[in-house]
């Protein structure tokens, strides 16, 4: 079965994915970190007898994974960092074109998620909804009625929604525009920052969600994100605009998809950096490549995917070589 | 334990983050987390909310609420507890501590009342979805100009509200 990230969703040129996750806890239980393995295996396995029959789901108990799987579901964004770096008493269940990932007894006892490729916040609340509320029909959620869902994190409150889309900015990283932008989204509620990598955004890729989970209602908290990741869309298609008459880029684009092709070693940040390029030029019609194939090396060339697939934990030189060969039979 | 990045202030950051295929941990200041770009403080991990709340609760108040301490029954967790770890202990700490906690929540929020889902057929909820549908029905009265049909829907509303304080 196809994974989530092969689909083409709506604004593709743009938008990479859209991502729904619902913090939820038992009400019979106390949050995660009050609570000791054999209770948090408990609660992990009543979520996961809670959904027998209604959903799909594989059940892992991640003690069972090695270092490279786990860090290779978070370099997926099915989990998250927190959830990867430790795996006691922590279970996943996750379905099997990995739309859906359901991390139990991470910061909270579940913490469910949807991915949808491109642009599809209502699509992807649906399905978390729908799953939310089948959990919710055997097993009773802690809930008050003025603090909405309680969290381990007050950040949560409330709906316990935080809703993101993953953004490629080639354009407007270049000129600069991304840093006022950073200012101007946290005045409405949101936040952006890179996907991948430490302060800078490697791959010209971000992630803009909303910051604010109370007081605000699923659709208007949706609503809202929709409505500034269309602008930002608009911002960008106009400054690629600009960007693509220019030989210069043109250029850097073909340099990029030379180097791809050619090289024998690849580092995660120079192949993110030379692919963000390609990206650009698919999309400005300068490149025939289908953009399938790009969201999926994207994906799939993090360091620990690659140990991944390939089985074993290379070494970084090895890594490199074993890149440089997956991009060009790719390409 | 110092900030990994200037080694002169304590580290009160603490980021967890995948950086080259290995899960890595980050210490630092809140000036070098700022420099560095993570001084957002709404992020999916959480962190932040521990300096906020320390901050917001100086030395003095949180040693006087040593004095006579408060405990959750059904955790255990103190307020100090919670302000260490930045974590909430369980659901029933939400209330022991609600008054100490409301001021941090407001901040973070700038709401303390929550909108939008709640959960199957609780108790609170079908009495929420009620009272809703009536504010509902009470608009509609209000526009079409129905003052003696939104006169009763008024009286039934406040009859309810007046219920839920009891509570």
């Amino acid at each position: 079965m196809s994974k989530w990230y092969i689909g083409e969703g709506d604004h593709n040129d743009i938008v990479i994915s859209t991502r729904i996750r619902l913090a939820r806890n038992l009400a019979d239980y106390p949050f995660p970190s009050r609570l000791d393995n054999k209770s948090k295996i408990e609660v992990n396995e009543k979520v996961r007898d809670a959904l027998e029959g209604k959903e799909k789901l594989n059940y892992t108990e991640l003690k069972t994974l090695t270092r490279a799987q786990i860090v290779s579901l978070a370099e997926r964004h099915l989990i998250s960092p927190e959830f990867a770096s430790n795996s006691d008493g922590r279970a996943l269940l996750l379905s099997e074109n990995e739309d859906i990932s359901i991390m139990l007894c991470e910061d909270d006892h579940i913490r469910l998620q949807v991915m949808k490729s491109g642009l599809d916040l209502q699509g992807a609340y649906e399905l978390a909804d729908k799953i939310d509320t089948e959990i919710n029909e055997s097993l009773k959620y802690a809930f008050d009625e003025r603090l909405g869902y309680l969290t381990q994190y007050p950040t949560n409150l409330g709906t316990g929604m935080r809703a993101s889309v993953m953004l490629h900015l080639p354009a407007l990283t270049q000129n600069g525009q991304i840093n006022t932008l950073a200012s101007t989204v946290s005045k409405l509620g949101l936040t952006i920052r890179g996907s991948y990598g430490e302060g800078t955004a490697m791959g010209d890729l971000y992630q803009l969600s909303n910051q604010v989970s109370l007081g605000i209602s699923e659709k208007e908290a949706i609503d809202n994100l929709k409505t500034i990741t269309l602008q930002l869309a608009a911002q960008e298609r106009s400054a690629r605009e600009e960007m693509a008459k220019s030989i210069v880029t043109e250029d850097s684009v073909f340099r990029a998809y030379g180097t791809l092709k050619s090289a024998r070693l690849l580092s995660t940040k120079e192949f993110m950096n030379l692919i963000s390029k390609v990206r650009f030029g698919a999309v400005c019609g300068m490149l025939k490549i289908d953009l399938k194939t790009i969201n999926e090396l994207m994906v799939s060339m993090q360091p620990a995917t690659i140990n991944a697939f390939v089985g074993r934990t290379l070494t970084a030189d090895e890594r490199d070589v074993e890149r440089a060969k997956i991009v060009r039979e790719r390409l | 334990m110092l900030c990994q990045n200037c080694q002169k202030n304590e580290a009160t950051t603490h980021i967890k983050r995948i950086v080259n295929g290995e899960a890595t941990q980050a210490h630092l200041c809140s000036d070098c987390a700022k420099s560095l770009g993570y001084d957002s403080m709404f992020s999916d991990i959480g962190f932040g909310f521990s300096d906020m709340l320390s901050s917001f609760f100086n030395e003095p108040v949180l040693n006087t609420l040593g004095g006579h301490t408060l405990r959750c029954e059904k955790c255990g967790s103190t307020f100090r507890d919670i302000v260490n770890s930045g974590r909430i202990g369980c659901a029933d700490c939400y209330e022991t501590f609600y008054d100490k906690l409301l001021p941090s929540i407001q901040r973070i929020h700038g709401k303390t009342n929550h909108e939008g889902k709640i959960p199957n057929a609780t108790e609170q909820s079908v009495k929420r979805n009620e009272l809703d549908e009536l504010k509902n029905e009470l608009n509609e009265a209000v526009e079409q100009q129905n003052y003696e049909k939104a006169a009763e829907l008024r009286d039934k509303i406040k009859e309810m509200e007046g219920e839920n304080d009891h509570e």
